[in-house]
């Protein structure tokens, strides 16, 4: 009994009320609903790709740069065109979102670990391991995240770890910042004494009671953190300092169009343009109206 | 006062600092130096003596003396494509750059803050939605696929402007500028709006939430009461206190409208140090990426150096409050 009218009602939970913000809004439900789609098409992306665009058997270099709707060689259809080595478009999109998708998320949850560890300690020792931290994070931040992923880089080379490794370190900062800024209004509260008096470990402290507190403005920079780690990716694998060509994300197949679309040969880089474009919208919608119903008081 | 900026400025030097060790530990810890210092087609002997010369048989530290002591001087090394002093290159492109960023930053201004205004006084119409809509849209177009669409429709569909180089330079005022000539700035709108576009949409969110935190307040109220018109209030009064926080991001924006000049520049072969940069990358021209990057840094350091300034000039709360 005591238990039924401890529970809280569903839309109370964190879940619940950032699904049911989402709901309220039209514009939010539609750009959930678009990347969601976008979500399950990378999922399932080899089995829903007409062909493996990376796979030789299946090319033809006879079909290169045909324009949307061509019939092929062998009597399929190309829906959205071919690109110079006689790959099909729409499966090369396929193939480059789950690139670009993973790329944007591992580096996003691996920048929001660092970010959350880091500041949660800066909040909670405070003194010289908060300042030192904090220091960190202000030289970061006092750079453009494409200028410094473009110069390490540049230095270190290309490589799809070597990106990621870049995103992480431009974005571990901001999740620093906010965490502690969060963690800091968290700390003065009378749980985390109470929790103290208990005499709780402080690891159990910090990650147990103190980090669930602070996870709608993580929620909400997370989610928008992604939509700038993909299109960051994807400027600099155009500028051609990302990506390697064996694994091309959206970004390379815009590249590999911007020297045909003079010529009129715009379907190469448009498409996957416009898919590149829905995925980061959508992202952003989401994660603006997340922050409306979550309210993390965000600074932009 | 003076013990503000003397402050900021030990800081900044630190920052330099920092930022020096990391370049060296970059180029000469990292990467092998030899590759990075010394041209791919020399021969044994020349590599020999280039690395004598150039002291890489030397320890670390007495390395890092001769970088940081050449670099004082002026001196970052030569480029092995154009054999010029590196640096020299880069101030010589320095001017396409920063005209491109100006122009940029004067765009995003004179779009965003009737848009953030026009947006912020009317919440929740359908006004208000959709340039709020068309911000976040303006944050998610990807700035590369974004000028090729530009180029795309106006100088492959509609042929008005041109899409690449930059045109005839003139003089005005004693400086030499595209805005001079008419063939100038025909090619300056597409990079200039395609460089704006992000910064347009930060400028109308940040006045949008300006107008919304101030309309409520008192003085707001009692200009009302004193009878002044609507049109008075907002642009005279709201849009007073709204200037600083914009003045104080857009300045420091201002730094990363020269980071994103690299892939603007790229997409319309603009003649700037951004294009220099990349094509630098692109040719192992490798001199040339480390005068870049410490001309940048120095940059960022002066920039945020004189908005720290002016921030504290503008709003006394802050000076006060680190001076304590």
């Amino acid at each position: 009994m005591t238990a039924a009218i401890l529970r809280r009602p569903a839309s109370d939970t964190l879940l619940g009320r950032a699904l049911n913000g989402l709901l309220k809004s039209p514009k939010a439900t539609v750009a959930a609903v678009v990347l969601v789609l976008l979500l399950l098409a990378a999922a399932v992306g080899p089995w829903l790709a007409p062909q493996n665009p990376y796979d030789l058997m299946q090319i033809s270099i006879m079909d290169a740069r045909l324009p949307p709707g061509s019939e092929s060689m062998d009597g399929g259809i190309y829906w959205l065109g071919t690109d110079g080595q006689g790959r099909d478009m729409l499966s090369a999109m396929i193939y480059g979102l789950r690139t670009s998708l993973a790329v944007g998320v591992v580096s996003g949850v691996i920048a929001l670990g660092i970010g959350t560890a880091l500041g949660l300690m800066a909040a909670y020792f405070g003194g010289r391991v908060d300042t030192l931290i904090m220091r960190l994070v202000d030289l970061m931040l006092g750079f453009p995240t494409i200028l410094v992923a473009l110069m390490l880089l540049a230095t270190i080379g290309q490589g799809i770890g070597k990106v990621m490794f870049a995103l992480v370190l431009v974005q571990w900062a901001l999740f620093a910042r906010a965490v502690r800024g969060a963690a800091l209004v968290e700390k003065g509260k009378e749980y985390v004494e109470a929790a103290a008096c208990l005499d709780l470990s402080r690891t159990r402290i910090l990650f147990g009671h103190l980090l669930p507190n602070c996870l709608p403005p993580l929620i909400v920079i997370g989610t928008l953190q992604v939509a700038n780690a993909i299109s960051a990716e994807a400027t600099l694998s155009f500028l051609g300092i990302g990506l390697p060509i064996t694994e091309p994300s959206l970004g390379l197949l815009i590249a590999n169009g911007y020297e045909v679309l003079m010529s009129g040969q715009y379907w190469i880089s448009v498409y996957p343009g416009i898919l590149l474009v829905l995925l980061v919208f959508s992202i952003n919608i989401v994660g603006d109206r997340l922050r409306e119903v979550l309210n993390p008081r965000l600074e932009r | 006062m003076t013990v503000f900026i003397i402050r900021r400025l030990s800081q900044s030097l630190l920052v330099l600092f920092i930022t020096s060790i990391i370049v060296f530990a970059g180029i000469y810890a990292i990467g092998n130096p030899v590759d990075i210092l010394i041209a791919g087609d020399a021969s044994p002997a020349e590599r020999e003596q280039a690395i004598r010369a150039l002291g890489l048989d030397r320890s670390l530290i007495e390395q890092y003396g001769t970088f940081i002591w050449n670099a004082l001087h002026g001196d970052l090394g030569r480029s092995f494509v154009f054999n010029q002093p590196s640096i020299d290159l880069i101030l010589n492109r320095m001017p396409a750059t920063l005209e491109l960023a100006f122009v940029a930053l004067a765009l995003s201004l004179v779009l965003g803050i009737p848009l953030g205004l026009w947006a912020g006084l009317k919440p929740g119409t359908a006004v208000d939605e959709t340039v709020m809509t068309g911000s976040i849209l303006g944050f998610s177009l990807p700035n590369f696929w974004q000028g090729m669409m530009l180029i795309m429709i106006f100088s492959v569909w509609l042929g008005w402007l041109p899409s690449t180089g930059r045109g005839e330079v003139g003089s005005l005022f004693g400086i030499r500028t595209s805005l001079a000539t008419w063939s100038g700035v025909m090619h300056l709108i597409l990079p200039a709006l395609n460089l704006a576009l992000f910064k347009i949409s930060l400028v109308i969110r940040l006045t949008r939430s300006g107008v919304r935190e101030t309309m409520p307040l008192d003085f707001v109220k009692f200009a009302r009461a004193k009878g002044l018109s609507e049109r008075r209030i907002v642009s005279v009064h709201v849009l007073k206190n709204i200037m600083i926080p914009i003045v104080t991001v857009v300045g420091v924006e201002f730094g990363s409208l020269i980071a994103f000049a690299i892939v603007t520049e790229t997409i319309f072969a603009w003649p700037g140090m951004g294009k220099l940069l990349i094509d630098s990358i692109m040719r192992l021209d490798r001199p040339v990426v480390v005068a870049y990057l410490l001309v940048v840094v120095t940059l960022f350091i002066v920039i945020n150096f004189v908005v720290d300034i002016l921030y504290s000039l503008l709003d006394p709360r802050i000076r006060l409050g680190s001076a304590s």
